[in-house]
């Protein structure tokens, strides 16, 4: 109730729906780590914690992205092939040290980023279709530089940390990621670029006649996205010595699938950070869970399997959603207005 | 919305350059055939036309269910994983002992399970979308990811060779010199431009696109047109999947119908079918099909690598939907 009694106009974040959408990622995330932890004997063992954030960062960096577009009620199918086009060039130039890889491959995001922000705000193109055209033209960037190769990194500089490397006795993917997930839970809840992001999603018609800078907040939410993308691209390209060119074949609609598990709706206006890691880490842990499983030798599922139960999850979740949302929506809407 | 008789007839130079940009896709597709012709070496033969139309098809088969399935405002994600389930079923049909036994059957059977299969499950994505209130990119989000797997799991990722002349006339055999399976493209974009233009069923489809309370109101089926579109979505995919793994002799869970899905989308939105519902461009989707062909083959003719193309393909898709947009607001 008291939530929308402030401003009417402004779509809020129902924090109801929130809450829900919150407890029951967190729920299930918590249960299956409950249930790892106390079937397989190693999955909390130092080794499988740390590689799975070591692996699963990279998706965690897209769907930070991708949620932030989702919110806007956008979408950005461009995040797996730019990462793989700054996979390319970061590998291209792990040569000349850490900080030309890394920056050269942000630029990768940057341009992908900024094309697309340009398509969606100026030509307005639908996103879907603008970040069509985005992804091909990265692809293609990408394997033209790549000469249809793989790109071996450098080892003589230190490029090869960013991926490999531990700080603190924890892999730098993983502080990478946390520091990610920090800036944009601020930005999301506590400047007003966050709420901006939240009021263009909910309505925008509503967001431009009330003076947001809506044509800004969605460029910057396109180039951020790419940014987060090259940023995973260069993890991968640091972490496994090569920059690939076909790499992040997908990854967009895995991180479309990890930003809905985390309760983020697609019809934007609604969205929380920390849900979308909780997101990513479930669908992550489903893999990581099935591998054990394998190793107890019970039972012997192949990989493929993996898709099929992901799968079967996304839809358990969606249905689940579409009811509690639907329940807290219509008691939302209720006496408030 | 589609052919609505309130179109403006106002004077002639505004409306002529709207009709041009509209029909963009359609003027860019013949002023490459032109080029094509004036400078790819050998471009007027049939084996030109057939290596194209024989590439092309499978894009074109999807097309026309993803086109009914973007007129009512959604989209089909999954096509590419049901084109993989479908050529997943057709060998384990026709290679197991019973299909081993009697080959008529087993051919027979073939064609027809694994077409179903993709239907039903086509009609799932819709029941799952229209039940639980789902936006359809999540929904078919789910038979995507889970599709492919269900088709790995099928074949446990084993690659499946073949030879099996009878169920291959699906992929190679030839009716009066045409590739039988661009004579089914023919006929199934010709279904379903008829039944856009001529059905109720068609008609329900615009209505539900174009707003979707409304029809509701109007008492048009919502739900049943929507699993419709989205079965029928799932057939032509099913079509489409027997298609390729009858062309290469082998079926491989991991590749079918990968990335099929965005080449769909595209040539629909190269076609000219709006994103946001209500109208449905059947033959327009052929058109697009086509230019993206064309582009691609011409580019890779005049020596210039299948990267690069790529990177042409996404440049046609934003200019064609851009020049569009501006002749509809025109």
């Amino acid at each position: 109730m008291t939530v929308s009694t402030q401003s009417p106009a402004l779509p809020q974040r129902p924090s109801r729906i929130a809450w829900a959408a919150q407890q029951r990622v967190l729920i299930a995330l918590a249960a299956l780590i409950l249930f790892g932890a106390l079937r397989y004997e190693h999955f909390l063992g130092a080794y499988n914690v740390l590689s799975v954030l070591r692996y699963n960062s990279m998706f965690a960096l897209t769907s930070l992205g991708m949620a932030f577009v989702i919110m806007t009620a956008g979408i950005d199918l461009s995040v797996g092939t730019t990462a793989a086009c700054a996979c390319v060039v970061s590998a291209l130039l792990s040569s000349y040290g850490l900080a030309a890889g890394l920056f050269g491959g942000l630029g990768v995001g940057l341009v992908v980023g900024v094309l697309n922000a340009f398509m969606v705000t100026r030509m307005k193109i639908l996103p879907f279709i603008a970040t069509l055209a985005g992804m091909l033209i990265a692809s293609g960037t990408g394997l033209l530089l790549a000469n249809n190769q793989s790109v071996s990194v450098s080892y003589d500089t230190d490029f090869t940390w960013l991926g490999q490397g531990d700080w603190l006795g924890f892999p730098v993917p993983g502080w990478i990621a946390i520091a990610a997930y920090v800036y944009g839970s601020v930005l999301l809840n506590y400047t007003s670029f966050g709420r901006a992001v939240l009021a263009v999603g909910g309505n925008e018609e509503a967001a431009r006649l009330m003076g947001l800078p809506v044509d800004r907040t969605l460029f910057w939410t396109y180039v951020q996205s790419g940014l987060f993308a090259s940023l995973a691209g260069v993890i991968l390209a640091a972490q496994f010595g090569a920059g690939q060119p076909a790499e992040g074949v997908g990854w967009e609609l895995f991180s479309i699938a990890a930003v809905v598990v985390g309760g983020t709706l697609l019809t934007g206006g609604v969205g929380s950070v920390a849900n979308t890691l909780a997101g990513v880490l479930l669908l992550g842990l489903i893999f990581n869970v099935l591998n054990f499983e394998n190793g107890l030798g019970v039972i012997s599922l192949s990989a493929y399997w993996q898709s099929v139960v992901r799968g079967v999850f996304l839809m358990i979740v969606v249905m689940a959603g579409s009811g509690a949302a639907r329940r807290a929506l219509r008691t939302a809407a209720g006496p408030g207005g | 919305m589609a052919d609505a008789p309130t179109l403006p007839r106002g004077r002639a130079t505004p409306d002529l350059m709207a009709f041009l940009r509209r029909y963009a896709a359609l003027a860019a597709l013949i002023v490459l055939l032109v080029f094509n012709v004036l400078v790819t070496p050998h471009f007027l033969s049939l084996q030109t036309l057939n290596v194209n139309l024989t590439q092309v098809a499978t894009i074109v088969i999807v097309s026309v269910g993803m086109t009914l399935v973007i007129a009512t405002g959604g989209i089909d994600l999954s096509v590419g994983s049901l084109m993989a389930i479908a050529g997943a079923l057709a060998p384990l049909i026709f290679l197991s002992p019973f299909g081993v036994a009697h080959p008529a059957l087993g051919d027979a059977l073939a064609f027809v399970v694994p077409i179903a299969a993709a239907g039903l499950l086509g009609a799932f994505n819709g029941w799952f979308i229209t039940r639980f209130r789902v936006q359809p990119i999540v929904g078919t989000l789910v038979m995507f990811i889970a599709g492919r797997g269900v088709a790995q799991v099928l074949t446990n990722g084993n690659l499946q060779v073949f030879h099996n002349p009878t169920f291959q006339f699906i992929g190679l055999g030839r009716v009066f010199g045409a590739p039988f399976q661009v004579i089914v493209m023919l006929a199934l974009v010709a279904a379903a431009a008829w039944t856009m233009r001529r059905t109720l069923f068609g008609r329900q489809i615009l209505a539900v696109g174009g707003n979707d309370r409304a029809a509701r109101l109007a008492g048009v089926p919502v739900d049943r047109v929507k699993r419709g579109v989205y079965a029928i979505s799932g057939l032509c995919a099913g079509i489409a999947g027997l298609v390729v793994i009858a062309i290469n002799s082998s079926s491989d869970a991991n590749l079918v119908g990968l990335g099929m899905e965005l080449d769909a989308i595209a040539a629909v939105a190269v076609g000219g079918t709006a994103f946001t519902g209500g109208q449905a461009n059947v033959v327009g989707s052929l058109i697009g099909a086509l230019l993206i062909q064309l582009l691609r083959y011409t580019l890779l003719a005049n020596g210039v690598p299948d990267a690069a193309a790529l990177i042409v393909k996404g440049a046609i898709i934003a200019g064609a939907v851009w020049s569009q947009q501006r002749g509809r607001s025109a």
